[in-house]
């Protein structure tokens, strides 16, 4: 629907509760009193969950009862629940870019739980800023393009090799990457999976062996990305295989899978001193290849380096089971060699893993709980023996084990060289380090960034299950767009006014796309977007000293009416004299 | 009777870092005063140092710019352009009679809930200490066009 610029604005308004969580901060009704005297809004209502369909239903309604053009929601982000209402709004007849969102649930109540009056002052803030650049949106047209059927696996451990298979399956080309010269992963130094305790190969070879039959896969290894280019369904991507071989692909989506390594507690525990101090990764390897010797006293020290004050403050998930499942293989091996856990909390949730922490109870691993603050020590024994003294947190007492073996079970930690790939692929790391999705619960294995999705390990510490699961889940999500062939991009991108252009370049300087050229136009230099490559950052329209450049759907006259309607106030709670 | 002088910011926060750290700062239920108004924009890049002039002269007390960290720009570099606009727009302020203070640029990532918690409370603080911005001092009582 085309809406002329000289049209009113007829502003609908939506202001949410959201069960408590806005409305049992922010005054709601008061919100859509304030939001009814602000210019042009027509019409505005609460609703007790505006994303609800009774809430949509409301919406749609009321755009064609009372006319509107316009429409806000006040209530989440824009970057979860924007598209749902607009996609309500086109339903309706108006067009997705005539719909504004007033965030007042995170940045506003959940923010200020405890400032009732300050933070219904606020929304009403919000929402008469929404309102300014409501007044002033224009409707906008998309542009479609072509989705490349070809996807782009990063990582060739489990997760990789699954979801290469999972997108070959759905008739895609798959380009699956790995910079060691081995597919498998941090599986192959595996040696028992829980809770099954398969052989962590078996399962692995078979997998690899249908990566490598299958015609749909082209299997790079020692090799890495080196660039990235373009966008979701045009990605131009360079891999680079040794120091000189590189190679050139056409890609449409992307899938980061690019897994973790362990983490080296070197000065822990006597870890790099004593050459009986191994991790747990190490004991895998020596339960794999059949080199452990019968100890006599084994002790597991769980929470080395994680779940720290500072630093690696993260639980890894695996290393509770981890440690359960290989004293039990000790005890099956060696029936006569004690083992004992030293663990801050066992945190072995879920319906099969709890059953494992009660059967190695009844195998008689032996459990002590030590406190953070006073974690066990090991030094050097008698005859090459280790002394580990620990504080029974539970008993009370202070106790020695004389053992010859103790093993530290070390978090899942991330790549060093994924801060490399994070800013090639324009995505971000969390604090812990691990790729971090766009949002925990409702986008969990996806960026934020259009096209490029994440599994595994190289999102957070997982076992095996686990990632497989989303190795599943991310191709499914990662075929979406090539499925579609073709895909409408937002329609955000610069526009300049030829009468007040200069031809002074800078526009075209500032530029990290090059999608600014000179043209001549009747003997005068101006300024041309390319939209095609035009992304929408808007660092033109900011630089441009004339005033020519401005930016679809944010343009300077909504910035600067959203500008001024932020600091008036809704009501005078401020004196200062 | 004299209440105390609650400054008001504008924020201009990118869309894809900064936020979503304030998202996060939320959806973390992280608390901090509610003096900040944001605007948001694709890329600190957006932001137009005439946008920020505007703030001040509608009666902004501050105005904070946050985009991603060095490297992590969705857009390759806006937000280098940001911080360098912001530098010398901080010495034009002070010639303005504006504590250059009052204008904040900041890194926050999406993963940066605390942090930019942090960034609003600290930055709140300064500009309570400061006072009322002496443009909007000055133009008190004044009319003056906003078209």
């Amino acid at each position: 629907m085309e809406q002329s610029q000289k049209e009113t604005s007829r502003i609908g308004v939506f202001i949410c509760h959201c069960g408590i969580n806005i409305g049992g901060v922010v005054n709601v009704p008061e919100v859509v009193e304030y939001a009814k005297t602000l210019p042009d809004v027509v019409y505005a209502e609460d609703n007790l969950y505006t994303c609800s369909s009774d809430g949509l239903n409301k919406i749609k309604e009321s755009i064609a009862k009372y006319n509107l053009n316009r429409v806000i929601v006040a209530s989440c982000t824009p970057r979860t629940h924007e598209p749902l209402f607009r996609a309500t709004c086109e339903e309706a007849g108006v067009n997705k870019y005539l719909f504004e969102m007033a965030n007042i649930r995170e940045h506003c109540s959940w923010a200020h739980m405890h400032e009732h009056e300050r933070a219904t002052e606020k929304a009403k803030d919000i929402v008469r800023m929404a309102v300014a650049k409501a007044r002033l949106l224009q409707p906008q047209t998309e542009p479609e393009i072509d989705v490349t059927p070809s996807a782009l696996v990063i990582g060739g451990g489990i997760s990789g090799i699954i979801a290469a298979l999972c997108l070959a399956d759905q008739r895609f080309k798959v380009s699956l990457v790995e910079k060691e010269p081995e597919l498998g992963g941090m599986l192959r130094n595996l040696h028992k999976l829980y809770p099954t305790m398969q052989d962590a190969s078996e399962g692995l070879e078979h997998f690899i062996q249908a990566v490598k039959s299958n015609k749909s896969i082209d299997v790079f290894t020692s090799t890495v990305v080196k660039e990235v280019k373009g966008f979701i369904g045009n990605f131009k991507v360079t891999l680079q295989k040794g120091n000189s071989e590189t190679a050139n692909l056409d890609i449409g989506t992307i899938v980061v899978a690019t897994g973790a390594t362990i983490f080296e507690p070197v000065g822990m525990y006597g870890y790099g001193e004593h050459e009986n101090v191994i991790t747990q990764l190490q004991l895998e390897r020596l339960l794999k290849e059949g080199q452990l010797k019968k100890p006599e006293k084994v002790v597991m020290i769980q929470c080395v380096g994680s779940r720290e004050e500072k630093g690696r403050t993260y639980c890894s998930r695996v290393c509770c089971m981890t440690a359960l499942k290989n004293a039990m293989f000790i005890r099956e091996l060696y029936p006569e060699t004690d083992v004992y856990l030293l663990y801050r909390d066992l945190q072995t949730y879920g319906q099969h893993y709890e059953h494992h922490h009660r059967e190695a109870q009844e195998k008689g691993i032996r459990f002590i709980k030590y406190a953070q603050e006073k974690p066990p020590e090991v030094v050097a024994g008698k005859n090459g023996k280790l002394e580990v003294n620990v504080y029974h947190a539970l008993l009370g007492e202070q106790i020695k084990i004389e053992s010859d073996l103790v093993v530290l079970s070390t978090p899942l930690i991330q790549h060093k060289d994924a801060k490399e790939l994070s800013k090639m692929l324009k995505v971000p790391l969390g604090s812990d380090g691990f790729f971090f999705e766009a949002h925990v619960k409702l986008r969990p294995i996806e960026f934020a960034t259009d096209g490029i999705y994440v599994c595994g390990t190289a999102h957070s510490p997982k076992d095996t299950a686990e990632s497989v699961s989303q190795a599943f889940g991310v191709a499914s999500r990662a075929a979406i767009p090539m499925a579609l062939k073709r895909l409408r991009t937002e329609a955000i991108t610069a526009l300049v006014d030829e009468d007040l252009c200069s031809g002074c370049r800078i526009c075209e300087a500032v530029c990290e796309y090059s999608a600014i050229e000179m043209q001549e136009k009747e003997g005068k230099q101006t300024s041309k977007v390319l939209e095609a490559l035009c992304k929408g950052c808007g660092t033109c329209g900011a630089s441009c000293p004339t005033g020519a450049i401005t930016m679809r759907h944010f343009t300077d006259n909504q910035l600067v009416a959203q500008v001024r309607a932020a600091p008036q106030v809704a009501k005078e709670v401020t004196k200062h004299d | 009777m004299t209440e105390e002088f609650e400054p008001k910011i504008v924020g201009f926060l990118c869309n894809w870092c900064s936020y979503a750290g304030a998202d996060l700062a939320g959806v973390s239920r992280i608390q901090y005063p509610p003096n900040l108004r944001i605007i948001r924009v694709m890329c600190s890049g957006r932001v137009d140092p005439a946008f920020i002039l505007e703030a001040f002269r509608s009666g902004a007390d501050g105005v904070l710019i946050a985009g991603c960290h060095p490297g992590d720009c969705h857009y390759i570099a806006g937000n280098y352009k940001a911080q360098r606009r912001g530098i010398l727009l901080k010495k034009l302020l002070e010639q303005f009679g504006v504590e250059p203070q009052r204008l904040k640029i900041e890194f926050v990532s999406a993963s940066e809930g605390a942090k930019f918690a942090a960034v609003v409370k600290e930055m709140v603080e300064t500009i309570k200490k400061l006072g009322p911005s002496p443009l909007k001092v000055q133009m008190e009582g004044l009319t003056y066009a906003s078209g």
